[in-house]
């Protein structure tokens, strides 16, 4: 073969003290261009090669840096700049929270960029044609044998000089390694027009078939059971009913299960003069009226019904419910107060239920009995 | 039997480690008697704080102890000796914790029985808060430690002269015995003693925390011990960076543990924002304790963590010298920050939190020499002791 296309001189060892020796060896006589192969990290072997200290850590404790400032800057661009949302009452700037996904982020881009970088940088990463590869010397280095591999390229390289020194150490093999010549002569094209005829081949196919089977497949009987039901959509024409509508609305005057239409409408005096409180005021009909007057009214009219609303100015405040006025509504104004609003007060009759109101009537009843007592209250 | 034979030879430790332990202990004394005189409760919660450094520094070497034989550790057997002699500070804590057992009612809100009665909170956690309860198990806590002590080291001292490997064996059973104990008992010492000092307030990760300074700090002193005593002769030849570095790795993982701890504690109680947990926070937030809290993160968490962060600088001998020191003195903090608030809502800082502190060192380095006296600083009988020289990274 040819001289030139010496790539290395390879020697096997059966044992890590051997290969450990062998480097030692191969150090003190001067070569600087060799490398150690182990099927597992022997141990001193960064002192028998006089390795320096690998600057890889500096790579992770960067890109540590980078990710987790990176993360924190986004964390925080998003909550006060792009989507300022109130969490939990807390301030935009809530930091404490962000520190978990930024511990998370500088961990995570820490660990890919060190080993991103280590197959790129020290493993040379993308190299398909490594002359080491498929070797013997390959294969037994990665199952039980250690090996060391003294490059041609070295200042001191002599092909003599190097086996006769590798010779001396007792190794189980000695063998030269060679460049192949069809893998060097060979040139690769980026673009190489069947390259880029299977990539034109293989999008066609796949967005070919998507189509075919989003647009026409699926819309063929027998896969159109989905799409194609045997029922009336509504918003659909009919010619089954002199309206031509599918959807039906319900007969004049039908009421629906649990619901009580309420029939003073923008009558406050009639509801006043008609309606009477059904509950009895009982200690649980007042816990009730409490609970629900404290959740929803207490906010505008505050804790104790006096308009000292709790809002500070944000939303008007409503006047005192203990007013001769409001003393003297009966129950069915105060209910349909409620129910239908006043003023600025929207309607409850959604989020409170018909008996919870009279429930409030009561309690608001018993706040004003308070704050108003008879002589005979305080015997 | 061990057939290795590690050529050992004892030395006696200098004058000047016994004139300055009697030094500390006696000036520390002092110091506390003085607060004692001119401030009693302060004395006692100073107390509290000598307390639980001390109980970190000797529960924390027995654990140590006993992971070495569980996980089967052969790197830190040269020095396991360092460690069990740490432990044997178990007995001056029962010395440290008699003034505070004699004052119970000066320090603990929940020793009140007419505040109890009109507590219901207070009442509701009386089957477990109350003195007769908090008596047995103190003194169960002691009697299990000294009684671990004891066991572990007993057949460790064994080994040195009958080289006998079933000695190891036994010290693996007891081990095992000892790891649920410990984290039982760790668990509730700092709940007794810390945590119900701020009855209404509850954390359900303290234990952890307690026990994560707890490794730190006897941890950090041994290291400080290891390295002085190795830099000097008096251990076996041929430890080296190898060691330094995985007590290197060891403080590092740690801090990074206290820290991960110490914040999950504060997060989870700053995003749920319940008023009976956030007030013991807003309290060190408050009054000069701001301070203390941040002083806190800075030399627990990054003085070290930066220190420590390069592989070089955990094999140097002299920073890791100074980072023991220093977190020993970081974990007096934290207890302090921890206590102290309990004892004045504003910050109090002066000559009489010297004085616990003073002492506790003292202590320690008088146990140390009384054992070393008598005892070999290295376990030549320990079947692991040659594998242990020869670890390499």
């Amino acid at each position: 073969m040819n001289k030139n296309l010496l790539y290395s001189v390879t020697a096997l060892f059966d044992t890590p003290d051997g290969i450990i020796h062998a480097a030692e060896a191969v150090r003190n006589a001067g070569y600087k261009r060799y490398d150690v192969h182990t099927p597992y990290p022997v141990h001193g072997m960064d002192d028998a090669m006089e390795l320096k200290d690998s600057k890889l850590g500096f790579i992770t404790l960067g890109a540590g840096l980078l990710g987790g400032a990176g993360v924190f800057a986004f964390i925080s661009w998003v909550f006060l700049a792009a989507y300022p949302n109130v969490i939990g009452g807390k301030p935009y700037f809530s930091w404490p929270a962000f520190v978990p996904v930024t511990f998370e982020i500088t961990v995570l881009s820490a660990v890919l960029l060190t080993i991103g970088s280590l197959i790129v940088f020290f493993f040379k990463f993308p190299n398909n044609s490594h002359p080491l590869h498929d070797t013997p010397y390959m294969k037994n280095v990665s199952s039980d044998k250690f090996g060391i591999s003294i490059q041609a390229n070295d200042p001191k390289f002599d092909e003599a000089a190097v086996t006769a020194l590798l010779s001396s150490l007792h190794p189980l093999t000695v063998a030269p390694v060679f460049y192949d010549e069809e893998e060097l002569r060979h040139t690769w094209t980026t673009f190489d027009p069947k390259f880029l005829a299977l990539l034109v081949g293989v999008a066609l196919f796949v967005s070919g078939s998507t189509y075919l089977h989003l647009n026409k497949l699926l819309y063929l009987p027998p896969f159109d059971w989905m799409s194609n039901q045997n029922k009336f959509k509504p918003q659909t024409p009919t010619a089954q009913y002199d309206d031509t509508r599918m959807m039906r609305s319900a007969p004049d005057g039908t009421v629906a299960r649990g619901f009580i239409p309420y029939p003073f409408k923008g009558m406050p005096d009639s509801a006043g003069k008609y309606l009477v409180n059904p509950l009895q005021p009982t200690s649980e009909a007042l816990a009730l009226g409490k609970t629900k007057f404290l959740t929803y009214c207490s906010p505008c009219h505050g804790n104790f019904a006096r308009g000292d609303s709790r809002l500070r100015g944000q939303f008007p405040n409503p006047p005192t419910l203990h007013s001769d006025k409001v003393r003297n509504w009966p129950d069915g104004n105060i209910f349909h107060v409620i129910t239908e609003g006043q003023n600025i007060m929207p309607s409850y009759a959604s989020q409170v239920s018909r008996e919870e109101r009279w429930a409030i009537v009561h309690y608001v009843r018993a706040l004003q009995r308070a704050f108003n007592a008879k002589e005979s209250d305080t015997q | 039997m061990s057939t290795t034979q590690v050529p050992y030879q004892r030395k006696d430790l200098p004058a000047s480690v016994t004139a300055f332990g009697a030094g500390a202990t006696a000036a520390g004394a002092a110091i506390v008697a003085l607060t004692f005189m001119f401030d009693h409760s302060r004395g006692l919660y100073n107390n509290i704080i000598g307390l639980s450094v001390l109980a970190s520094v000797a529960v924390g070497a027995l654990f140590y102890v006993a992971l070495e034989y569980l996980a089967g550790a052969v790197w830190s057997t040269p020095f396991r000796r360092v460690m069990e002699f740490l432990s044997a500070t178990v007995f001056a804590l029962v010395v440290v914790a008699l003034p505070l057992m004699a004052n119970l009612h000066e320090v603990f809100h929940w020793t009140h029985m007419e505040a109890v009665a009109k507590d219901p909170i207070l009442a509701g956690k009386s089957p477990y808060l109350n003195i007769q309860f908090f008596t047995i198990r103190n003194i169960a806590f002691a009697v299990l430690w000294i009684f671990f002590y004891a066991m572990l080291t007993r057949f460790s001292r064994k080994q040195d002269t009958t080289r006998d490997q079933k000695y190891t064996r036994i010290n693996i059973r007891f081990s095992t015995a000892f790891m649920p104990v410990f984290a039982l008992t760790t668990t509730f010492f700092a709940i007794d003693w810390i945590m119900s000092l701020e009855p209404h307030w509850f954390s359900t990760i303290f234990g952890v925390y307690y026990f994560s300074g707890t490794f730190l700090c006897a941890l950090a002193v041994a290291t400080f011990i290891i390295v002085s005593l190795n830099e000097r002769g008096y251990l076996v030849a041929g430890l080296g960076k190898d060691h330094y570095y995985s007590l290197g790795t060891l403080l590092f993982v740690f801090t990074n543990f206290w820290a991960y701890i110490a914040f999950s504690q504060f997060m989870l109680i700053w995003y749920a924002n319940v008023p009976e947990e956030t007030y013991w926070f807003i309290a060190r937030w408050k009054n000069g304790w701001e301070y203390v809290s941040l002083a806190l993160i800075f030399m627990k968490f990054l003085v070290p963590y930066f220190v420590l962060l390069s592989q070089p600088s955990k094999m140097d001998g002299r920073k890791l010298k100074f980072i023991g020191i220093w977190i020993f003195l970081a974990h007096t903090v934290d207890m302090y920050w921890l206590i102290m608030p309990n004892f004045s809502r504003s910050l109090v800082l002066g000559w009489q939190e010297l004085g616990f502190p003073l002492l506790i060192a003292g202590l320690i380095t008088l146990t140390f020499v009384f054992k070393a006296r008598k005892e070999n600083l290295v376990p030549i009988g320990d079947p692991k002791l040659q594998r242990g020289i020869d670890f390499k990274i």
